[in-house]
């Protein structure tokens, strides 16, 4: 008998020991805030990988960061807002950008200058510190940037710190959008002292150790739980700050999330189910829908044989009924004529999307007649004789609805036999890149305020070129357009996106869209253009 | 006794080189890697990151570097969280799957055997029906089902459970339940056949010709043999009930270790994937020699291997 005490005497101890510790746990994730009112509750998604501005490089870490690090600029729905920097020019050459600071303090409460920047960029582009998001510098146009990316030296970068307070950026070329770009978190500083105080990266999650210089700063990091964030008392901008802090969770369940917000035990989540979307929007005053800048598309192999005839690629992509598709998905997605997204405005102040027009291509199913024109007088008359091919996407339900839509559409219409096959992300991605498949979904979403930023991956030799689409013409004029700004810069990129159009070697489908789902009580909160979440100007209503 | 425990935990450290070696093997083989991501990482970048985590070095040196960490017990940095390492990971999400994991393996005893006990002691009359009914439902209804049905219905409907977390004692209803539900039906039904049989052995019809009280009979000489059936279930249904379950912790929003076995996969986070995968191995291996020690306590038959 003996046996079976020690034994019950063994599981009681181990229940004792795994739920004696809970109290101090239940300190640390409980609700240690004094001022609940005051205190926004957010559903940050996935736990983030960083929180380390130069790290970074998805979305979740840097919805944080834009909470707790301020850049030179600040974009809050497309309107620029001086941060750091009180007030910038430009050379009359366009060539050198000039930012004058403003005196700010770091949250630790020492002084924060020109140098701090530079500091931050060079750790940015220096392969050593092996950022991921460092390609963006090639967008930035900074004298020896991306050479430095790529192996060259810092010393040669076009980046100085004239004094404390004036910091010099030397462009190679003219580039409009550049301030705007600037607002991205890569480009937020990062304090030289505290990033070396441990190992790589260890600092951004330690609230001891995290020095940041945003309207919040870090005070509590969970694994996989969550994350707590106060106002900074230090933040430039302080008395505009009204929330006293952040409580932020890490929960990826969209119907979890969902839930939780209809039991207001959230103030703002990222997403909803998709299930839900089409009765949200709707009838739910609480749900936003924002445009995305990004395009969802197909790839074709542009280096098969049965993808060489123009005539058949362009009759792909008319046979297909995009606002058919957009209304299924039904999350507020804008069926795609070209490749450019709504949003960016032209030399004119007009909008790049409306300007550039259809290219012959209808959002409906209204040119399946010249579809099939096509296709016969590429010698294939109602599909007979095109060989049977697959269309891969990676494995996701959205993906599938709409290859079995656009499957379905391109059977009904033109006739052709397709399969469709998934994979998993991280496959799929090498799938595609190494050029293993015939149709392929492909998605780019982008970093800056210029169309040049979509039309860029589609030359030769970039690395997103999945169709491995090579006109010498394309290449030229995006070349050009890289060069020139205003009305030279955006005819190059009309132009441009014109032959895109003409060869066909994507067929594009809809301009995503962003959703959240947003509490009455909270005010005042905004988001970029690029997506990114702001709550410093956010307050809670009682 | 002692011989027997020196020859297990020999053949587990043989277990343990196998398996590393295959899990590594696997991972690497599979396409795509740890920095594959949609926008590009310029070349030097990349060459830069793979020296950062010594991917660089050949596969066999990759693993031998990886075994002479592992025996100081240093799992290595995650690849999908910078400057947390997995032990880390580990250490925090540990504390809530065990939690929960151990609550709903006394749920599964305390309830499971006795219903199967009763199940089988009144064969074919209406509890009995009930009971196996319930437990099929238990095994053929999956756990995300239950997991969200239970959102639904008593955290958004009727407001009795929170919506996720285990901020406060009734958070651990919903994830018990979830996670009890397939072993608690499954335990059951395995009382039930395991007791019908030993029921019409020989021994008992002695016990009870001897005049042994019935409760005695089914309680003490029935059950011994029995439960060893159950028992040989439970060791490792322990073991896989404690370290986390992806699907329950998922819906619940529970930070525990669970997840991790599924995103390291799909993040090809090497370090982790090899990181809890030792540690549910060892875990496992472990229940399995406490219940090969548990069958000498339950069955007098049975010996510690070459000491007799």
């Amino acid at each position: 008998m003996k046996k079976y005490l020690l034994g019950l005497f063994l599981v009681l101890g181990l229940v004792a020991a795994l739920f004696g510790c809970k109290k101090t746990d239940a300190a640390g994730t409980g609700a240690q805030t004094t001022d609940l009112t005051r205190y926004m509750n957010w559903n940050i998604g996935a736990d983030p990988k960083t929180l380390d501005p130069c790290l970074n490089g998805a979305s979740d870490g840097g919805d944080v960061i834009n909470q707790t690090f301020e850049g030179l600029v600040r974009e809050k729905s497309g309107k620029l807002y001086p941060g750091i920097a009180r007030e910038w020019s430009f050379s009359p050459d366009g060539l050198t950008l000039t930012f004058r600071l403003r005196e700010s303090k770091w949250s630790d409460g020492t002084p924060l200058t020109a140098n701090d920047f530079v500091y931050s960029w060079k750790r940015g582009m220096n392969p050593a510190t092996a950022s991921e998001y460092s390609w963006i510098w090639e967008y930035t146009n900074v004298v020896g940037a991306f050479d430095a990316v790529n192996g060259g030296s810092l010393d040669a970068v076009g980046i100085r710190a004239v004094d404390d307070l004036t910091l010099e950026v030397k462009l190679m070329t003219p580039t409009d959008y550049i301030v705007s770009l600037l607002s991205f978190y890569h480009f937020m500083p990062t304090k030289q002292a505290a990033v070396e105080r441990g190992a790589d990266g260890t600092w951004a999650k330690d609230p001891a150790a995290a020095v940041s210089n945003g309207a919040f700063m870090l005070t509590s990091y969970r694994i996989g739980e969550g994350l707590t964030l106060v106002k900074n008392p230090n933040y430039w901008n302080a008395a505009a700050v009204r929330l006293a802090g952040i409580e932020g969770r890490f929960i990826d369940a969209e119907s979890t999330a969902y839930q939780a917000f209809l039991a207001n035990e959230f103030d703002f989540i990222p997403n909803v189910p998709l299930s839900e979307v089409p009765r949200l929007i709707a009838e739910d005053d609480r749900f936003f829908v924002y445009p995305l800048l990004g395009t969802y598309y197909y790839n074709f192999n542009m280096n098969l044989p049965m993808f060489q005839d123009v005539r058949v690629r362009r009759a792909m992509a008319l046979a297909i009924d995009r606002e058919e598709i957009c209304e299924t998905l039904g999350a507020g997605q804008v069926p795609a004529a070209g490749f450019v997204p709504p949003g960016f405005l032209d030399h004119q102040g007009k909008d790049f999307f409306e300007t550039a027009g259809m290219y012959g291509f209808a959002t409906d199913g209204s040119r399946v007649a010249e579809a099939q024109r096509l296709l016969a007088e590429a010698g294939y008359p109602n599909g007979q004789g095109f060989p049977a091919f697959s269309l891969m996407y990676n494995t996701s339900e959205a993906h599938m609805n709409v290859a079995q839509l656009v499957q379905e559409q391109l059977r009904v219409n033109l006739g052709l036999e397709i399969t469709l096959e998934n994979q998993e992300w991280a496959v799929f991605q090498d799938t595609r890149k190494a050029g293993n498949y015939q149709v392929a979904r492909g998605g780019w979403l982008t970093d800056f305020m210029d169309p040049m930023g979509l039309l860029s991956i589609f030359t030769t030799g970039n690395a997103y070129n999945d169709p491995k689409y090579n006109n010498p013409e394309y290449d030229t004029l995006l070349s050009q357009a890289a060069r020139t700004r205003g009305q030279e810069h955006f005819e190059a990129l009309y132009k441009a996106q014109t032959l895109l159009m003409t060869d066909v070697p994507v067929i594009t489908v809809y301009h995503y869209a962003d959703m959240m789902f947003a509490s009455p009580k909270l005010k005042g909160w905004d988001r970029s253009v690029l997506g990114t979440a702001d709550f410093t100007g956010a307050w809670l209503e009682p | 006794m002692k011989k027997y425990l020196i020859s297990r935990v020999f053949s587990m450290l043989v277990t343990i080189i196998l398996i590393t070696a295959l899990t590594f093997a696997m991972m690497h083989s599979i396409p795509g890697g740890p920095f594959t991501r949609e926008k590009a990482i310029p070349d030097e970048i990349l060459r830069q990151l793979n020296a950062k985590y010594n991917l660089d070095d050949p596969l066999i040196i990759q693993y031998l570097d990886y075994m002479k960490r592992l025996i100081r017990f240093d799992l290595g940095p995650s690849f999908s969280k910078v400057g947390v390492s997995v032990n880390d990971i580990i250490v925090a999400g540990m504390p809530a799957s065990a939690r929960i994991g151990l609550l709903a393996s006394i749920v599964i005893i305390v309830l499971g055997i006795p219903l199967g006990i009763i199940s089988a002691l009144k064969q074919n009359k209406p509890i009995d029906y009930l009971v196996m009914f319930m437990a099929t439902l238990g095994i053929t209804i999956p756990s995300f089902v239950v997991a969200t049905l239970i959102i639904y219905f008593f955290a958004g409907k009727l407001g009795w459970l929170p919506s996720y977390g285990l901020a406060t004692p009734l958070g651990y209803v919903g994830p018990v339940i979830a996670l009890s539900g397939f072993s608690l039906s499954f335990v059951s039904r395995l009382t039930r056949s395991s007791m019908l049989e030993v029921m019409r052995q020989d021994y008992i019809r002695t016990a009870r010709a001897n005049g042994i009280r019935e409760l005695s009979v089914i309680g003490w000489h029935a059950m011994k043999n029995a439960l060893i059936p159950v028992v040989t279930y439970l060791g490792p249904m322990i073991a896989a009930i404690l370290t986390g379950s992806f699907v329950v912790e998922r819906i619940f929003a529970i930070p525990g270790i669970g997840r991790y076995f599924v995103d390291s996969v799909s993040n090809r986070d090497y370090t982790t994937i090899m990181g809890v995968t030792v540690f549910y191995a060892v875990f496992y291996m472990i229940m399995v020699l406490l219940v090969d020690i548990a069958y000498v306590l339950i069955d007098p038959r049975i010996k510690f291997g070459s000491e007799n």
